[in-house]
C-alpha cells in the first residue's frame, strides 16, 4: 500500500501542470481558510472609501458600498469553496450508494433506481437547478443541497458499471462461494475497488459545483449578499460603468473562479492517469 | 430496426411521465403562485375566486391529472401571468433559441473535431498540448464571465457588436444585423462545447490510431493524410455522433443563463421570467419540451449510432 501511494504521487507529479496547480490549490485552500486572519478588512466591514480603486490601503480598492474587495474575495472563497467541497460530498455520496445498489442488486431495484437516474438526467440540469433555486429560499446551504442532489447521476452510472465489471472477477465469486455477508462484499470489497474512478469523477463534480454556484449567484438566485461569494460579486458587472471604469470589482472574482476550476480540473486529469494502472509508462 | 426503435420509445415513456410528475411535485413545494398576488387591495375572496378559475383548490392528484389530460389534447394550459397559451409563448420563441443553439453547435463541432484530431495525431507533442490546455480553459471559464468579457471588449471598447436582444431595435432586423446580436452569445456557447468535447475527441481518436486496421493501412504505405483522412475520419464518426448527442441537452441548459445575458428573446428568457414570476404552466410547458428535446436526443443517437456502425446490433 504504502509503495502503491508513492508510485502513483511519482505518476502524479509526472505531470507538471498539474503539480503547479495542485500548489496553487493548496495556497487558494489555506489563503480561504485563514481568512479570518489574513484579510486586511471584515467581508461587510463598511470603510470611508466608496468605489475607489487599488491602493495601498485597499490592495484591491473598495466596492460601491466601501467595502475592501480582497477581503471580500477571501471570504467569498470559503463561500466557493465549501459550496463545492459540500455539493460533491453529497453527490458522490449519493451516487456511490445508489450505483453499489443498482450494481449489486440486478432485477427490479437495478431497473427503478436506473429509471430515476434517467429522469434526473434527462431534466435538464440547469433547469432544475434554476427551479429548485427559485422555490427552496436562496442561501449557501440551499445551493449546496440542490447541487448535491441534481449532480449525483454520473457518479452512480460509473459506481453501477464498475460493480456490473466486478461481479465477473473471481474475487467477488469468491466472497460468494465463501457465504461472505452483503454488507463485507458491497463495503469492503467492491467499494475499495471503484474508489480510484469516483475520486477522479469527484474532481470534475467539484469545479462544475463551483461554476453552477458562481452562475446562480451571478443571477441573484444562490448566496445573497451580504454574504459574498465569487459568483455574487460578479454581479455588479452587469452595469456597463462597473464593467467599463471598475475593472477591479469584477477582474480578480472572474479569474479566480477561471483559476480553481483550471487546477482541479488539471489536478482530476493527472489522478485520472496516475490512478490508471496501465499508465505505467 | 423498427423494433429497436419502438422499444426505445417505449422505455422513455415511463421516464417522461416520471419527469412530468416529480415537475409538479417540485412546483407545488415552492408554494401557490398565488401568494405572488399580495398588496393592500388584494382580498382573501378575490384570491379564494382566483384558486377556482386556475383550478389550484382541487388536490394535487387531481390537479395532475387534468394537466396531463389536457396535454394528452394538445393543450399545455394558460400562462398565470398572460393568459396565452403556454404552447403559443414557447412556439414564437422556438426560433431564435433554435437559431442560438443550432449555430453554436456547429461552430463548437468546427472548433472541437478539427482541434480534437490534430491534438491526437501530434500525440506528446508541444502543440498536443497546447491544444489540450486549450480545452481546458475553455470548459473552465463560467458561461456568464466569458459573456461578461466579450461584452466588455466587442461592445464597450470595439463597438462592433450589440449586446442586446435579437435585432436592432425600430429595424426589421435584416440577417446581417440578425448575425451580429448573434456572434457573441452563439461563441460563448461554442467555446464551452469546444472546450467540453476536444479531449473526448482527441481520445476516441488515439484509440482509433491504435486499431489494428490502420496499422494495415500503413503498412501498404498509402501515406499518412490518407490513412488519417480515409480511414481514421470515418470511424471517428461515432464519437461525433455521441457529443452531438450529449451536447444537445447541456445547449438547452446553458442557453437559459446566456439568452438571459444577452436579452435573447428566446425560451431562456421566458423560462427565467416564469421562475422568477411563479408561471407553473409556462415552467412545466418548458420543461416538459425540454425533456422530450433530451430524450429524443438520446434516441437519435442511438439510431444514428446503429446506422455508423454495423457491427452494433440491436
Amino acid at each position: 500500500m504504502q509503495s502503491n501511494l508513492r508510485h502513483i504521487a511519482r505518476r502524479f507529479l509526472r505531470h507538471r501542470a498539474a503539480a503547479v496547480c495542485l500548489v496553487i490549490l493548496t495556497v487558494l485552500i489555506l489563503a480561504a481558510l485563514l481568512a479570518p486572519w489574513i484579510s486586511p478588512y471584515g467581508p461587510t466591514k463598511v470603510t470611508k472609501d466608496f468605489s475607489k480603486g487599488p491602493s495601498a490601503e485597499h490592495l484591491l480598492g473598495t466596492d460601491q458600498s466601501g467595502r475592501d474587495v480582497l477581503s471580500r474575495l477571501l471570504y467569498a472563497m470559503r463561500t466557493s469553496l465549501t459550496v463545492g467541497l459540500m455539493a460533491t460530498l453529497i453527490s458522490t455520496a449519493v451516487g456511490v450508494l445508489l450505483g453499489l445498489l443498482s450494481g449489486y442488486f440486478s432485477g427490479w431495484v437495478d431497473r427503478c433506481i436506473m429509471a430515476f437516474t434517467d429522469m434526473v438526467m434527462s431534466f435538464p440540469y440547469i433547469l432544475l437547478v434554476l427551479v429548485a433555486a427559485a422555490i427552496f429560499e436562496p442561501g449557501m446551504w440551499s445551493i449546496i443541497l440542490i447541487l448535491g442532489f441534481v449532480d449525483w447521476p454520473g457518479v452512480a452510472r460509473l459506481v453501477r458499471g464498475n460493480v456490473l465489471s466486478l461481479r465477473e472477477t473471481n474475487f467477488f465469486k469468491a466472497d460468494i462461494a465463501a457465504g461472505m455477508p452483503r454488507r463485507y462484499i458491497l463495503f469492503s470489497e467492491i467499494l475499495p475497488n471503484t474508489i480510484a474512478p469516483v475520486l477522479v469523477y469527484a474532481t470534475s463534480v467539484f469545479a462544475i459545483s463551483i461554476l453552477d454556484e458562481a452562475a446562480l449567484s451571478f443571477l441573484g438566485m444562490g448566496v445573497l449578499p451580504p454574504t459574498p461569494s465569487l459568483g455574487n460579486m460578479l454581479n455588479g458587472a452587469q452595469s456597463i460603468t462597473i464593467l467599463t471604469s471598475k475593472p477591479w470589482l469584477w477582474v480578480p472574482a472572474g479569474s479566480l473562479i477561471i483559476l480553481l476550476v483550471v487546477c482541479i480540473n488539471f489536478v482530476g486529469d493527472a489522478l485520472r492517469d496516475a490512478l490508471d494502472p496501465r499508465n505505467d509508462r | 430496426m423498427k423494433k429497436y426503435i419502438l422499444k426505445k420509445l417505449l422505455t422513455a415513456l415511463p421516464v417522461l411521465i416520471g419527469i412530468t410528475v416529480i415537475d409538479f411535485l417540485l412546483m407545488n413545494l415552492a408554494g401557490s403562485p398565488l401568494s405572488m398576488m399580495s398588496g393592500p387591495r388584494v382580498t382573501e375572496a378575490a384570491k379564494a375566486l382566483k384558486a377556482e378559475q386556475l383550478g389550484l383548490d382541487q388536490p394535487l392528484v387531481i390537479q395532475y391529472f387534468q394537466w396531463l389530460g389536457q396535454l394528452l389534447q394538445g393543450n399545455l394550459g394558460y400562462s398565470y401571468k398572460s393568459y396565452q397559451p403556454v404552447a403559443e409563448i414557447i412556439g414564437s420563441h422556438l426560433g431564435p433559441t433554435l437559431l442560438l443553439t443550432s449555430t453554436a453547435l456547429i461552430v463548437g463541432l468546427l472548433i472541437a473535431v478539427p482541434a480534437g484530431i490534430y491534438s491526437a495525431v501530434h500525440r506528446y507533442q508541444r502543440r498536443d498540448y497546447a491544444v489540450v490546455t486549450a480545452s481546458f480553459l475553455g470548459s473552465s471559464i463560467p458561461g456568464f464571465f466569458l459573456s461578461l468579457l466579450l461584452i466588455y471588449v466587442f461592445t464597450v471598447r470595439l463597438k462592433w457588436l450589440p449586446s442586446f436582444g435579437m435585432s436592432t431595435a425600430g429595424t426589421g432586423g435584416d440577417a446581417w444585423d440578425v448575425l451580429q446580436h448573434l456572434a457573441m452569445p452563439a461563441l460563448v456557447l461554442a467555446l464551452s462545447i469546444a472546450g467540453n468535447n476536444i479531449r473526448y475527441i482527441r481520445s476516441a481518436m488515439l484509440e482509433i490510431l491504435s486499431m489494428d486496421y490502420l496499422r494495415t493501412a500503413r503498412s501498404k504505405g498509402i501515406g499518412r493524410r490518407l490513412v488519417i483522412n480515409k480511414h481514421a475520419l470515418r470511424n471517428a464518426l461515432l464519437p461525433i455522433i455521441t457529443v452531438i448527442g450529449m451536447e444537445i441537452p447541456v445547449l438547452f441548459g446553458g442557453s437559459i443563463i446566456i439568452e438571459q445575458i444577452f436579452s435573447w428573446p428566446g425560451l431562456g428568457l421566458i423560462t427565467m421570467n416564469a421562475i422568477t414570476g411563479r408561471d407553473y404552466p409556462v415552467i412545466m410547458g418548458v420543461s416538459l419540451l425540454s425533456a422530450v428535446v433530451v430524450l429524443a436526443a438520446n434516441l437519435i443517437t442511438d439510431i444514428l449510432y446503429a446506422l455508423a456502425d454495423p457491427t452494433i446490433k440491436y
